[in-house]
């Protein structure tokens, strides 16, 4: 049986003059995201992408599931190709389908006509089709609103028969929305935000702040391996290990202890802004969540964003933790970030940090300091590498 | 320099356990259980190295069962024990500073009904034998205590345990988890008392994998896993040679230096973590002094870890950071958060040299001076 993959696609068929822009990058991703499974050809009609194999012999499970976890995609089936003739669709519909059909109750059958050279009429075909599957399976009956599956039958330059369509992953196609840079702590919200932006077309970069001996070289294996688990759906990440422990170290024996970690935060917006900017990411991405800890209240935002010139992109802002959990099991992040390995936020934690802080009072407390020579020398130092998808 | 301190956690496998693999590799890779001669000079392997164990505790070779290590010895002795003896009482006894393999198995068998009691201990992690009166009673079927503790180095009174089952009349049998004592203290599972006890073949400079529970004989077990016909039925599946193999070698290699040499190797070293004001002590004088548990109550045990490993200088934490869960041995110890947290194990082997110890404090020192408090 010759075998293609149906890709509905998204938001993309609004995309007006854009359209085939949209549309080449998400062949591109597909492209990349099913060369595990192997080489195929595209096709591109109306709101349609065909995916074609080049090989008939392919893991189709394999693919669904490499497929489910494309961005830009709303729906996709796996379809059987057969020969322009009515006893060939019944032959191939049962071959194809018939599994799928024994283990449910209801069906029906949709038929679709584009080539109207074809001798039969879609509600012909339906009828034709239907009938030769009651025959054939028992107990069965046709539901035409409430079917357990619907079994399409497209007569276009060749046909093709599906069941019901796998859902996608939707949004927009990775890249599509150009690139951002992720700060990846360690923790559960920031591969979740990634992830969140990555389904709004991003492309992303990721930074993450290592201070050694404070931290350990697990934590840093830990970001790496959460950024693989995000590059399942996002394509490669481009990593960034920024060396911290100087900065930590000097805030902490010259700065107020209740501003330790406004300070710190500010610290690394600008430092990830300066590697944003060298790899020309036209945005930043953090997991806070408005009040989740002291230093994502409203004014401990308003300071952090402060020393931004970009554009923050903060997802999970309106999210409760429960909800920001969900997303990580889904996406198999949650059990990754739970490895309790300290990180570069939990050392040095004030007591009584402020949760009201004063922008001018840290910018005074800052200015004590010349932080430049060790942002400077923090950017210069910054390990960089490329964390692909397993 | 290098300086290999987490002795507890795993010894270096040395050149005797090597050989040995190799050749079980290479010659004699049959299986024991085989008739033919390729089976038969498997089996003649495997009795050696059974032997080597068992002359090791003092007890008859057929007593040995090989298991894949302490982690399964501890549960078959736990599990097989209460489940055979569930018919003569329901109590089973267990001190509050057990390794997990055994600790698990007990909340396990609390879940399936038994009682389970649990000896609490001192500031040092040693239970009292009074609480064990109490608690040993007629229809006590197990107690399960260590000799030594993995994480403070206390030698428990386990060889008291036998007098007072006795003298209750209790139907129970004792069980010893050894790991941490064997090839560091002569054990000898008459003078104990033993019924069961636990060896593993890492902790003496042999490979990974490979254990053993001495049964006393007459004691019948239920099996955790059922199968072939090997080690009695008690633990079926066909025997790991090359780690058997190694583990005999390692056993026949094995010497336990007189007690008193550690501790003068050791003495240098705690005076000189002593002169550190910032230093507490965990571990009780009298503790093994192959273990030395410290605080460094302020810094943050995992940043002092990483320090020392950056220097070729290997310990562990006492207790997982903040983000993990706490020891349950130093929490039952009684320590408070801010030393629980900073506590850091030394931990020797028979190889370690009084240059390693040197080279570790100077580390140690070193790390007070340069990073900075947590808290």
């Amino acid at each position: 049986m010759k075998k293609v993959i149906l890709v509905k696609n998204g938001e993309i068929v609004l995309k007006g003059l854009n359209r085939s822009t949209f549309e080449d990058i998400l062949i591109k991703n597909i492209r990349r995201r099913l060369a595990p499974v192997g080489t195929f050809k595209f096709h591109k009609s109306q709101s349609t992408i065909t995916v074609i194999p080049d090989d008939d012999d392919i893991d189709f499970d394999l693919a669904v599931a490499c497929m489910k976890r494309v961005f830009g995609i709303v729906g996709f089936s796996v379809a059987v190709v057969c020969e322009k003739d009515i006893e060939s669709i019944k032959a191939a519909t049962l071959e194809f389908l018939g599994d799928d059909l024994r283990a449910v109750r209801t069906f029906k059958v949709n038929g679709k006509r584009s080539d109207k050279r074809f001798s039969m009429t879609s509600p012909e075909i339906c009828r034709e089709v239907g009938a030769h599957i009651l025959s054939n399976i028992q107990p069965l009956t046709v539901d035409v609103h409430n079917p357990e599956l619907t079994v399409t039958v497209e007569v276009r330059d060749q046909v093709l028969i599906h069941g019901n369509q796998f859902k996608g992953a939707g949004g927009l196609p990775v890249g599509s929305s150009g690139k951002a840079c992720l700060l990846l702590s360690g923790g559960i919200d920031s591969p979740v935000a990634g992830w969140m932006m990555a389904k709004r077309g991003i492309s992303l970069d990721a930074v993450h702040f290592a201070s050694p001996p404070y931290t350990s070289k697990r934590a840093e294996q830990k970001v790496k391996d959460l950024a693989q688990i995000v590059a399942r759906y996002s394509g490669r990440i481009h990593l960034m290990v920024v060396p911290f422990t100087k900065l930590q170290e000097t805030i902490k024996d010259n700065c107020p202890e209740d501003m330790f970690t406004l300070i710190m935060r500010r610290m690394m917006m600008k430092i990830a802004q300066r590697l944003a900017q060298e790899r020309d990411c036209k945005a930043l991405i953090t997991g806070e969540s408005l009040g989740q800890v002291a230093s994502q209240t409203i004014g401990a935002l308003a300071c952090t964003n402060a020393v931004a010139e970009m554009p923050v992109f903060r997802p999970l802002i309106g999210m409760d933790k429960d909800e920001i959990i969900t997303i990580s099991r889904k996406i198999d992040t949650f059990e990754t970030s739970l490895l309790p390995y300290e990180d570069c936020c939990t050392v040095f934690t004030p007591k009584h940090p402020k949760t009201r802080p004063v922008l001018s009072m840290l910018e005074e407390a800052e200015a004590a300091i010349d932080f430049e020579p060790l942002i400077d020398e923090a950017v210069r130092g910054t390990q960089h590498c490329n964390i692909d998808a397993e | 320099m290098e300086a290999y301190l987490d002795n507890s956690a795993t010894t270096r496998p040395c050149s005797a356990a090597r050989q040995a693999m190799i050749v079980a590799m290479d010659t004699v890779w049959g299986n024991p259980s085989s008739l033919h001669q390729k089976g038969m000079d498997a089996g003649e392997l495997l009795r050696d190295a059974r032997t080597a164990v068992a002359n090791a505790l003092s007890c008859r070779p057929k007593e040995i069962v090989f298991t894949s290590g302490g982690t399964e010895a501890n549960n078959l002795a736990v599990f097989g024990a209460a489940h055979a003896g569930r018919k003569r009482g329901r109590r089973v006894v267990v001190s509050a500073v057990e390794h997990p393999s055994v600790m698990k198995a007990f909340e396990r068998l609390r879940d399936e009904g038994f009682d389970v009691c649990v000896l609490p201990v001192d500031a040092y992690g040693k239970i009292s034998l009074a609480d064990a009166e109490t608690v040993i009673d007629e229809e006590t079927i197990l107690v399960s205590v260590m000799a030594v503790n993995n994480e403070l180095g206390t030698i428990e009174p386990v060889e008291d345990l036998r007098r007072i089952i006795r003298s209750k009349h209790a139907p129970a049998l004792l069980h010893i988890d050894a790991v941490q004592a064997f090839g560091k203290l002569p054990l000898s599972v008459n003078r104990l008392g033993a019924d069961l006890l636990t060896v593993s073949a890492h902790k003496i400079h042999g490979p990974k994998g490979v254990g053993a529970l001495f049964v006393k004989d007459g004691v019948r077990l239920v099996p955790t896993a059922v199968g072939g016909e090997q080690e009695t039925r008690v633990r079926p599946g066909t025997e790991p040679m090359i780690a058997i193999a190694g583990f005999g070698a390692a056993v026949k290699a094995m010497r336990i230096p007189p007690l008193e040499t550690i501790r003068e190797l050791t003495d240098d070293f705690k005076q000189r973590l002593s002169a550190l004001p910032e230093v507490v002590f965990n571990s009780g004088e009298d503790a093994l002094p192959y273990i030395i548990n410290f605080s460094l109550p302020g810094w943050k045990a995992e940043t002092v870890l990483n320090f020392l490993s950056d220097r070729g200088i290997y310990v562990s934490v006492g207790s997982a950071c903040a983000k993990g869960h706490r020891s349950p041995v130093l929490t039952a110890a009684g320590l408070d958060v801010r030393r629980m947290d900073s506590a850091i194990r030394v931990s020797l082997s028979d190889e370690t040299t009084a240059e390693e110890l040197a080279y570790c404090a100077d580390g140690i020192a070193e790390a007070i001076r340069t990073l900075r408090k947590i808290s």
